[in-house]
């Protein structure tokens, strides 16, 4: 689209695009073809002699074990990261849009959480979880006889990660929430009411219907949060670990790339991720066109 | 709301009520612990009250974490992101929308296509090219269509360049300056082209100021978004004078074997995590803004 009133010039123009497309170009497009072509080749931990080999490393990767479990692993991790936290703020934003007094300090007191660094939510979820001296790891010993400890049991490494991301992405669901739910007519609710919908039932038939779109958007964009911007957290508890148990896929490709030093393998992982990627963002784009409908 | 029943109210304001102690119980735990002493703070478990230690482990964590450099080079990195971002895709948006010209569609087109795919994706080859020479697109291409032999070569490992040029290459920004000026009224331009403008004066006195609301936005996300950056950071600094705050807060961390300094880690963390959450408070009304509109 373009402006029916436009300006005329001849360099202009092309000048005004340039940065833009120089950090693209460098930054996006170069790095992008160079992965490609590297994940068609094997090169050796040095770097010196690299081999073209077809889809050698994408056959080996499909066929390799520890990576279908990593892909497991990372839709687990982002589902449960997803779910946690967007039931948690679509409940804080149904009482929040309920409560009439404190509506804005309860806002203030809840959108915090989303600045903090995901690394530095790692920081504190250890010290939560911490096996030996956890204030959760005690009280789980002491009431339930549990003996949580996620640095030898799978399990309770992924529950962690999966707190430590969503504690920091419920604000995020909090705000678009309240935004959804300000935007449903109040005389649909007062209608309902009158014809003797309790709250419950106003809530399940009214208000989450017409959220559905803003539901399925946040399911989009949490996921998305949870394959790439958790790298910190993993990286500050887990490591990956333990037994590869939290080995997502953004996290074992800086593992085979930058540690392992297995070039063509992390660039396949890379280009495969892009696939995924694209792959959600097109089923976004569906839903885009099916909000302009749904309002329009 | 339709109807008024106390018990209604109550649950209301008791869920919200639990909500936020869900939302802030990790930062009151973490706080509690950075005003014990040592051996307070290694109690199992943990006294639950307030200690009278805070100053000297924030100070403690000051000098043994080097704070004062890493928050500096965080800022400065937060702050080039959010300038140079918004500076290029100001600039991009306007060139796309308010003139016409061959290659308008192509680059509007490659511009966007990056929209969805976050540096982590392509951050082995982008790693490469930064480290060894990022101008290695540019000489390809001046060779490639010239006699000239280019052979420019700049490195940015370990500076502020490095930090933060790879990072603006996003299209999240320029998109929405797009749309926004796309609902700008027709008649400012004309006007403006009547009364004698340069597209250059039109972009400053009538665009930009109108624009304000939204950079104010955008600000405030894209100063976290730089400031709460840790894969890129950790892999492109390796001088402990260069890295950011979020990636140095790792080493503060008791490992297995250490003294468990918990109550200085956490006095560090709680250092670090507070400029973006102090932006997001201060600027609440655009915080939410950005967010709301950045997703769109």
């Amino acid at each position: 689209m373009i402006k029916r009133s436009i300006f005329k010039s001849r360099g202009l123009p092309y000048l005004l695009i340039l940065p833009q497309i120089l950090v693209t170009v460098t930054f996006f497009y170069w790095p992008a073809i160079k992965g490609l072509l590297q994940s068609f080749m094997v090169t050796d931990p040095f770097g010196n002699r690299s081999k073209f080999v077809w889809f050698d490393n994408f056959v080996e990767l499909l066929l390799d074990p520890l990576y279908l479990k990593s892909v497991g692993i990372t839709l687990m991790f982002s589902f449960g990261t997803a779910f946690v936290s967007i039931s948690l703020g679509l409940i804080i934003a149904a009482m929040a849009n309920r409560a009439l007094k404190f509506k804005w300090t309860m806002r203030t007191m809840l959108i915090w959480p989303y600045a903090v660094a995901p690394a530095i939510s790692g920081v504190l979820w250890l010290f939560l979880l911490h096996p030996s001296f956890g204030i959760v790891s005690i009280f789980m010993k002491k009431y339930f006889q549990v003996d949580w400890n996620p640095v030898l049991d799978g399990g309770d490494a992924m529950t962690m990660i999966i707190m430590a991301s969503a504690w920091k992405e419920i604000s995020y669901n909090f705000v678009f929430f309240v935004a959804g739910m300000q935007a449903i007519p109040k005389s649909l609710i007062e209608a309902a009411a009158l014809d003797g919908a309790g709250p419950f039932t106003r809530f399940f038939r009214i208000t989450l219907p017409l959220l559905s779109p803003t539901l399925f958007f946040l399911m989009v964009m949490n996921i998305i949060y949870a394959f790439f911007e958790t790298f910190g957290i993993i990286h500050v508890i887990t490591q990956g670990g333990p037994g590869g148990s939290t080995n997502t896929l953004v996290y074992k490709i800086y593992q085979d790339g930058f540690v392992g030093l297995n070039l063509g393998s992390s660039a396949a992982q890379s280009v495969l991720l892009m696939f995924l990627i694209i792959g959600i963002t097109v089923i976004q784009f569906k839903y885009v066109e099916k909000k302009v409908q749904y309002t329009g | 709301m339709v109807e008024r029943t106390p018990i209604l109210d109550f649950l209301t304001y008791f869920f919200l009520i639990l909500g936020v102690v869900i939302v802030g119980f990790p930062v009151l735990y973490t706080i509690i612990a950075a005003t014990l002493p040592l051996e307070d703070v290694s109690k199992v478990p943990m006294p639950f009250m307030f200690g009278d230690q805070f100053l000297v482990n924030i100070k403690a964590a000051w000098e043994k974490g080097n704070l004062g450099t890493q928050i500096l080079n965080s800022f400065i990195m937060a702050t080039g992101i959010t300038i140079g971002k918004i500076t290029v895709s100001l600039l991009g948006a306007f060139s796309i929308v308010y003139f016409d010209y061959k290659f308008r569609v192509i680059a509007f087109i490659s511009v966007f296509c990056t929209l969805m795919l976050p540096v982590e994706v392509r951050i082995l080859p982008t790693y490469e090219m930064a480290a060894v020479n990022f101008l290695e697109p540019v000489n390809y291409l001046v060779n490639l269509f010239s006699n000239v032999e280019l052979e420019l070569e700049w490195n940015l490992l370990d500076s502020y360049t490095g930090l933060i040029l790879p990072l603006i290459a996003s299209a999240t920004c320029t998109f929405l300056f797009r749309q926004f000026f796309l609902t700008v009224p027709e008649e400012l331009c004309e006007a403006a082209k009547m009364d004698g403008a340069s597209p250059m004066t039109f972009l400053r006195k009538i665009l930009i100021p109108l624009s304000k609301t939204n950079i104010a936005a955008l600000v405030v996300i894209e100063f976290v978004y730089g400031y709460n950056q840790y894969l890129w950071p950790l892999l492109i600094t390796t001088n402990p004078k260069m890295i950011t705050a979020v990636i140095g807060l790792q080493n503060l961390i008791p490992q297995a074997d250490d003294i468990p300094e918990w109550n200085i880690a956490l006095a560090a963390a709680l250092l670090v995590m507070l400029p973006p959450i102090l932006v997001v408070l201060f600027m609440q009304r655009w915080f939410i803004k950005g967010l709301v509109d950045a997703e769109k």
